[in-house]
């Protein structure tokens, strides 16, 4: 059982990262083709490098990731938590299915309908350009947020609701209760849900196309490439995000099994 | 006052203390919800109630036929990769669980870190695999076998979508199924129940808030996928969320392509509502 | 939390290793045939153009928006689109201004219509000189009043020499079971129509009924020896031998050529459509002035000459096209001499009535 486990996630991963492994080889590519390699070469991380234009997107890419991600990842949870404990039943319901329809629409219909509110309300405002960084943010924090929501929830049903209910007996405040008690029960579900916000975030074009204005991302400066061509300077960029968070965990990875080891060792000892 | 009587006002009184908490908590997400959800979906209904000039008509849903076709295509392609994902899903959680903490802190990184990368990358470097003349192909031809015809079929459209939206189910399945405590396994092994009964009765129903929050991160927005199944799927399927986005990207027919979303948001909520009925009835659980 | 705090640090890490390298933003100043002064330094220009679409310092290339910013001293703000209907939506929806868009010829017929367009005076434009007279009084703006051509091309047939036999001059031959499981075509309606349309002899802005329904069925039949309908993955499915033939635009031919020598081009017999990008200044502009010495930039020939070279689309700027250093001087396939010239045939903005009967027909087309 214990090795079938194994070739199982071995088999998923490898499936996985095929894909991944075909970017970074062209990426390496000589000529500008993502379809025919003609020779090994640095060529496009040399390009890569000198591109102001997609340096610039790269920061405004994890820059906007991060911020929504957290935004995202406190309002969905506090949300949750809200949701959960509400007693109506309907009402419950109700707001599940509002804030899944970020998820239900295509991305254009979210794009578009965002885009023509923004554009609105700057009118109102009497504004030149009602589009930027404030905007496109809205939009990622508003398409993360059911996917936060759908993490923490299961969660919540899974802890016991008297726990809470116990500390605040025992005489902590409701805030307390919630940091102390439901929040450490729930983390792995926040993780989740951060993680995915994130992850939609770092890799939305159709939306953030519509509410972005002149804020360049990365996914944005890759899709219009389009009209011509992709080239490989752009899996030249994937390449590197991939191989840093590659290396980073690895790096995470291997001075938490030498902890464990050491912890281990000490129980050891502890035990003669 | 009675133990009962005492009770009692304590509970009214938690309860209503637990509204009001749950009120607070809500009051930031019901205002975004209402501002940045609702206010652009009435948006979207005003134009699918409209035609080009602004004045009112149901023109538009007349047109509903012509769509039915990709509509219909687009559920039954979302169910199916929805149902292979959560086969392929669940294993792969459950063995994960299996694992020390670090590796499952490292695993779980490992799962979404290819969605980090472009999807059209990646789209792309997945048809260099499976093309004609492609990595597999030429594996194929090179170990004296023939070549098979990958792309431009349906495997391949629900292939991409299952690799697109594999994390979305891994994710909660595992965080629900880490904290299955292992010595309700050892009791109901204890008891008499075998692997196969042990898994029906006991892991199963208390996984399913992972599964009924995964099958929505990944049914939902599958429906209205675009761009895999154009990339890979050639002629073979023709996907609403195609179609909707090119009409609602022309300003002259994006009447036509808020109608098609508004039906197709209904059609989905009530797919949800048919599923939380049955997930209610399995085990009172209410998404 | 570790993972999240993980995240940041990752983020830290990555924008440290970014390093801002100089692209080339020098010109050779004395090669400069209009004047351009620091009047409007630290003022602010925004631009709005396709993907990939002008020469950005790429490949030891000339980054032209650097050096205009060089030489004004003027700020270029700069984003992408992919598509002429998104940029149309960005610009009507109001949410933003731009001051210089590069839209398409039918797009433009459009916007000049709607009176979307700021005029400009090509008096001013000292280099308008250089514009060849064959694209100057364009259908879409036939007194020049409101834009200056950027770049020309037109749709041909590119085909996989050895996977075709002979050689091909028609557009039939992507309804030719022959070649079943191995033909592309374009995935949007406009342009799919146009290969059924030069084959029945139709105008290709034809707003009757009943030529579009020809023109459907004429598609209905192709479907069956399709392979894919496609746009930009064409570049992978041409180079890779996956495909046969697929119709596209000429000047990318020349660049799939690079990576895979077996291709070959053709202009069909029935005749082609042709296009002409112009750079345009919309109303609510806010630095129009900026914006005019912009498009004279554009068309000096140094500058022209960088984007052509970049592009691989037909110039319309004499000074490149006789330039000695100009890499597709004399090429046949972007500059046909007169007798090699195919029959060509521009898109019109079609009104709403007719978009929305011919896209319900793709939509069986594409059900077929």
């Amino acid at each position: 059982m214990k090795i079938f486990g194994k070739i199982y996630l071995g088999v998923i991963f490898a499936v996985m990262y095929l894909p991944l492994l075909v970017m970074v080889f062209f990426s390496f590519n000589a000529s500008n083709s993502t379809a025919t390699f003609t020779g090994f070469s640095l060529h496009w991380y040399e390009e890569m490098l000198r591109d102001s234009a997609a340096m610039d997107a790269l920061k405004n890419t994890l820059l906007l990731a991060v911020v929504s991600t957290v935004i995202a990842t406190i309002l969905g949870t506090l949300a949750a938590v809200g949701i959960f404990g509400m007693r109506n039943k309907w009402f419950k319901t109700g707001v599940l299915s509002v804030s899944n329809v970020p998820m239900m629409n295509p991305d254009i219909v979210t794009g578009v309908s965002l885009m023509l509110l923004f554009a609105f309300v700057g009118r109102m405002l009497g504004a030149v350009e009602s589009l930027g960084f404030f905007t496109i943010l809205i939009a990622h924090v508003t398409f993360s947020l059911p996917y936060v929501v759908l993490n923490v929830l299961p969660k919540l049903m899974q802890t016991d609701p008297h726990l809470a209910e116990a500390a605040q007996d025992l005489g902590s405040t409701p805030i307390q209760a919630f940091f102390r008690v439901v929040l450490p029960s729930i983390s792995s579900g926040v993780v989740s849900g951060a993680l995915m916000a994130f992850t939609l975030s770092i890799d939305d074009f159709v939306i953030s196309h519509y509410t972005s204005g002149s804020f360049t991302t990365l996914p944005l400066l890759i899709y219009t490439m389009t009209k011509k061509r992709v080239t490989p300077e752009m899996y030249a960029v994937c390449s590197c995000i991939f191989l840093s968070v590659l290396v980073l965990l690895l790096i995470m990875n291997l001075s938490q099994i030498r902890q464990a080891k050491k912890m281990s060792r000490i129980s050891v000892i502890g035990k003669k | 006052m009675t133990d009962a009587k005492m009770r009692g006002v304590r509970e009214r009184k938690s309860r209503t203390r637990k509204k009001g908490v749950s009120l607070l908590l809500n009051f930031p997400y019901l205002i975004w919800l209402s501002l940045f959800v609702i206010v652009p979906m009435f948006i979207v209904a005003a134009y699918a109630f409209t035609d080009a000039s602004g004045a009112f008509t149901l023109d538009n849903f007349r047109k509903l036929s012509v769509y039915r076709e990709n509509i219909f295509d687009s559920f039954v392609y979302a169910l199916i990769a929805t149902a292979v994902t959560l086969i392929l899903a669940y294993p792969f959680a459950y063995f994960m669980t299996k694992r020390s903490a670090a590796a499952q802190r490292v695993m779980m990184m490992l799962v979404m870190l290819p969605m980090w990368m472009n999807l059209l990358i990646l789209t792309y470097s997945i048809m260099n695999i499976i093309e004609t003349n492609g990595i597999v192909n030429n594996l194929l031809v090179a170990m004296g076998m023939e070549k098979v015809q990958m792309i431009n079929t349906p495997g391949a459209v629900v292939f991409g979508m299952v690799y697109n939206y594999f994390p979305y189910m891994v994710l909660p399945l595992y965080s629900v199924l880490s904290k299955i405590d292992p010595a309700l396994l050892e009791a109901a092994a204890d008891l008499g129940s075998g692997g196969p009964s042990r898994f029906r009765r006991v892991i199963l129903p208390l996984s399913m808030p992972g599964i009924i929050s995964g099958i929505t991160m990944v049914f939902v927005p599958s429906v209205s996928t675009f761009y895999i199944s154009q990339k890979l799927g050639g002629t073979s399927v023709n996907m609403i969320g195609d179609v909707i986005e090119s009409l609602v990207n022309r300003v002259s027919t994006r009447n036509l392509g808020a109608m098609l979303s508004l039906v197709l948001m209904v059609v989905i909520l009530i797919c949800i509502m048919i599923m939380n009925r049955f997930s209610d009835e399995e085990g009172g659980i209410m998404l | 939390m570790k993972k999240i705090f993980s995240i940041l640090i990752l983020c830290a890490l990555l924008l440290s290793i970014v390093s801002c390298g100089e692209r080339n933003d020098t010109i050779d100043e004395s090669l400069l045939r209009g004047e351009y002064t620091k009047d409007l330094e630290g003022t602010t220009l925004k631009v709005y153009n396709w993907g990939e679409y002008i020469s950005d310092g790429a490949e030891g290339s000339l980054d032209v928006n650097a050096a205009f910013e060089k030489l004004t001293g003027i700020k270029v703000v700069y984003s992408t689109y992919d598509d002429n209907e998104t940029m149309y939506s960005d610009l009507v929806s109001g949410a933003n201004y731009y001051d210089i868009i590069i839209p398409s010829d039918y797009m433009i017929e459009r916007l000049i219509r709607e009176e979307r367009l700021e005029q400009v005076d090509v008096r001013e434009l000292s280099n308008y000189q250089f514009i060849d007279e064959q694209y100057k009084n364009l259908y879409f703006d036939p007194d020049n009043a409101y834009s200056v051509p950027y770049n020309v091309g037109m749709v041909g047939l590119i085909y996989n020499t050895t996977m075709v036999e002979g050689t091909i001059d028609s557009w039939e031959a992507l309804w030719d079971e022959k070649y079943s499981g191995n033909i592309l075509t374009f995935n949007n309606p406009r342009d799919a129509f146009a290969l059924a349309q030069l084959i029945l002899d139709q105008d290709l802005n034809t707003t009757d009924p009943a030529d579009w329904d020809a023109a459907a069925a004429l598609l209905k039949e192709q479907s069956p020896v399709l392979q894919a309908r496609v746009m930009d993955e064409v570049f992978n499915k041409m180079e890779g031998g996956n495909a046969a033939m697929a119709p596209y635009y000429a000047g990318d031919y020349l660049l799939m050529k690079e990576n895979n020598p077996d291709l070959a081009f053709a202009y069909p017999k029935e005749g082609v459509n042709i296009f002409c990008d112009s750079v345009c200044v919309p109303k609510g502009c806010q630095n129009y002035d900026a914006a005019v010495l912009y498009m004279n930039f554009l068309m000096e020939p140094e500058i022209a000459l960088a984007n052509a070279e970049a592009l691989c689309y037909a110039s319309p700027n004499t000074e490149v096209v006789s330039h000695e250093d100009y890499t597709y001087k004399d090429n046949k396939i972007l500059y046909p001499s007169e007798e090699d010239m195919p029959k060509v045939q521009w898109f019109h903005d079609m009104d709403a009535k007719t978009v929305e009967y011919y896209e319900t027909l793709w939509v069986d087309v594409l059900n077929s």
